[in-house]
């Protein structure tokens, strides 16, 4: 009688057991990787937004005080640079995260992952024309995540180095991505002079996927000197 | 395949599972600082602005594009 050797082989399995198990494996592997995607997505952008925007909010800030240790009397147009902020945003209906929400020339990914994005070329705070503004409405630290909430009459307040703008929301409409009509000077009348200071935010819709844009117009109702201090509705908020 | 990395990771077993973490925090770490931040910007979920060349090749319904 003879005893096989102890051995520390594995048992062989067969070609189609294995195929079977390593098929497995991969698609396992596929839902979990997808599921990591869904917690960077969800997660990880919102915490690294979240830090980058307050980065951006007090390099602003800093900025602001060294320029003008003085707060300016006169509320001057900034001359904005691209990838630099130049502007705070504050939406008293999305406080949450629009409150000192840096705004930042440019409107690509790598803007909008620390503030609000304005798109180049449009109007500056408190200028004739459209000061047009697009910002994340899900993932990236979502400033705009509860767009769905504002109404009309709605203020929007923006501060600048020299000033503050005081917007009222007028309507909004829902678009699609090409219609870029929206952001001009007088939106809907290509080509017409502007008489009117307007703010445009764009974002997307719907929240997850994106295949629209949400629209919100509004008009400048009051300018403030930096001197002055901030409107009286939110000073007590700041 | 999952088999065969445990197989080959060196020592004892509690040795091979600090190697089996260690290696899956690598993944993950690779995952969530190199290959999701590059597929971000192709993905559809992120886009929040006017385009007038925005992309049109995904329509989830008929008669909506994306953006």
């Amino acid at each position: 009688m003879t005893v096989s050797p102890p051995t520390t082989e594995r048992p062989r399995i067969g070609v189609v057991r294995g195929t079977v198990r390593t098929v497995g494996e991969l698609l396992v592997t596929a839902g979990v990787l997808a599921l990591l995607l869904v917690v960077y997505q969800l997660w990880w952008t919102n915490v690294q937004s979240a830090h980058a925007t307050q980065v951006e909010q007090d390099q602003i800030v800093q900025q602001w005080r060294a320029a003008d240790p003085v707060p300016a009397k006169r509320p001057k147009a900034v001359k904005p640079v691209a990838g630099k902020g130049f502007a705070l945003l504050y939406i008293p209906r999305l406080k949450d995260k629009v409150w000192g929400l840096p705004v930042i020339e440019g409107v690509g990914l790598d803007v909008l992952a620390k503030g609000a994005g304005h798109y180049p070329g449009t109007a500056v705070p408190g200028a004739v024309g459209n000061f047009a503004l697009a910002a994340h409405r899900a993932t990236n630290n979502e400033p705009f995540a509860d767009i769905d909430r504002l109404q009309a009459g709605d203020k929007v307040y923006v501060q600048t180095a020299t000033g503050w703008y005081t917007y009222v929301l007028d309507r909004d409409k829902i678009v699609q991505p090409t219609d870029t009509w929206v952001i001009d000077p007088v939106p809907g009348k290509p080509g017409a002079t502007p008489t009117q200071a307007l703010i445009t935010l764009t974002t997307c819709n719907p929240r997850w996927a994106s295949y629209e844009r949400w629209i919100w117009w509004g008009h400048l109702t009051h300018t403030r000197a930096a001197s002055e201090g901030p409107p009286d509705r939110i000073s007590g908020a700041l | 395949m999952y088999g065969w990395i445990w197989r080959h990771l060196p020592g004892p077993w509690p040795a091979k599972l600090l190697a089996a973490l260690i290696l899956v925090a690598a993944v993950v770490a690779l995952l969530f600082t190199v290959v999701f931040p590059w597929l971000e910007p192709r993905l559809p979920f992120t886009d929040v602005t006017v385009d007038a060349g925005a992309v049109t090749a995904v329509v989830p319904w008929p008669g909506h594009t994306r953006g």
